[in-house]
């Protein structure tokens, strides 16, 4: 084989350049966060319970707070009843954080993880930030 | 069997062409103005404010004080960059078309209090590309700062000048945020909301309740309420009516001597 030699080794920097962000994420691999629910209003409430379960709030809190803010700004409506039963109002700053009140341990922490930037801080809850 | 020339397929495409065009035009245009979502069906609301009651500035700087702090508006003393949603306004520039060089003095000395007039065809919804403002059913024109992406149609379209526009990051202009209410960010306009929020929840706007009495807030439509009665009393002007926008804030002009 003519040049064979060359090519193989070439090939293979190519791929360890290629594979060089995995290879290096794979050594220094973030913890995945764990979301602290540890505030004074959810640790002095009784059935800790959000609007909806954990599961599907960890899913879909975006498509909700979406829905939120549509209903509020747009419908005027702004009350919401959870699958128990409970009413509340439909605020970010009034009822997510009144809560989740750790913004940096709740919210931040997974959202740095996954590399998103929601701008929601731009205008809600800047008094903190 | 009769063959088309060419002159007629051009001439009856075009105007094929400009029908079509004629009729999307109107279609899109129409609805947009008379999109109406929130608030309760069948009100009004509106303002009645007393202009000779404006004579000293301080009464004013008090309602505009209770407005722009609850709402985090800043204090920005550029006259090209300020934000604005409710001020005080010199007679003769508020009502041009009325003003007159004999008028008397507490008309002279007024600074009356202008703010959005919450307009029944409100020009500024006809022209938002991204439907960020609308108007509720209810009359008030309110603003979705999440939509908005700061293109000035409606603070060119605005007749009133009651839009400004957030050219730098307002929270540089904050001294103290009200946590209560979310801030604006830069490139959104902003106005006075007429506290759509404090009218779901049954309250009274901010300006009306820190006015004692010289503003007045109620539903036009309702006969018995305190601005129609107001109305019914006396005489009433709006800003640039002529326009057709249909403003809903009036301003009574009762004169001097009455009054003293």
């Amino acid at each position: 084989m003519h040049k064979g030699g060359r090519i193989i080794a070439f090939a293979a920097v190519f791929c360890l350049v290629v594979l060089s962000p995995f290879i290096v994420n794979l050594a220094n691999a973030a913890p995945a966060p764990e979301a602290s629910l540890d505030t004074p209003t959810i640790n002095a409430l009784s059935q800790k319970e959000c609007v909806a379960d954990a599961a599907y709030m960890r899913d879909n809190h975006m498509q909700m707070l979406d829905e939120w803010r549509n209903d509020v700004v747009r419908a005027g409506s702004r009350e919401y009843e959870s699958a128990s039963g409970q009413v509340y109002e439909k605020s970010l700053d009034g009822t997510c954080l009144e809560c989740h009140s750790n913004r940096e341990e709740f919210c931040d922490s997974c959202h740095d993880y996954a590399g998103v930037q929601p701008y929601c801080w731009e205008c809600h809850d800047t008094a903190e930030s | 069997m009769p063959v088309m020339r060419r002159r007629d397929f051009l001439i009856a495409g075009a105007v094929l062409g400009a029908a079509g065009l004629g009729l999307g035009g109107c279609s899109s245009y129409g609805g947009s103005a008379q999109e109406s979502a929130g608030g309760e069906a069948g009100r009004h609301w509106g303002f009645v404010v007393d202009v000779e009651a404006f004579r000293e500035k301080a009464d004013l700087d008090a309602i505009c004080e209770a407005c722009h702090s609850a709402h985090n508006v800043p204090r920005i003393d550029n006259p090209k960059e300020e934000i604005k949603w409710i001020w005080g306004e010199p007679f003769e520039e508020t009502f041009a078309e009325y003003a007159n060089e004999h008028m008397g003095e507490s008309l002279r000395d007024a600074s009356v209090p202008v703010m959005c007039n919450h307009c029944e065809e409100p020009p500024c919804v006809r022209v938002c590309p991204t439907r960020a403002t609308f108007k509720r059913a209810d009359g008030i024109v309110e603003m979705d700062y999440h939509r908005c992406i700061g293109c000035r149609f409606c603070m060119a379209a605005c007749p009133y000048g009651a839009r400004s526009l957030n050219f730098s990051d307002p929270v540089d202009y904050l001294e103290t945020v009200n946590s209560e209410y979310p801030v604006r960010t830069r490139g959104v306009i902003e106005k006075c909301m007429m506290c759509a929020d404090r009218i779901d929840k049954g309250l009274m706007p901010l300006c009306a309740e820190a006015s004692n009495g010289t503003i007045l807030f109620g539903d036009l439509n309702d006969p018995d309420s305190e601005v129609s009665r107001a109305l019914e009393e006396s005489f009433a002007v709006r800003r640039r009516a002529s326009l057709g926008t249909g403003p809903s804030v009036y301003y009574i002009v009762k004169g001097g001597e009455q009054r003293a």
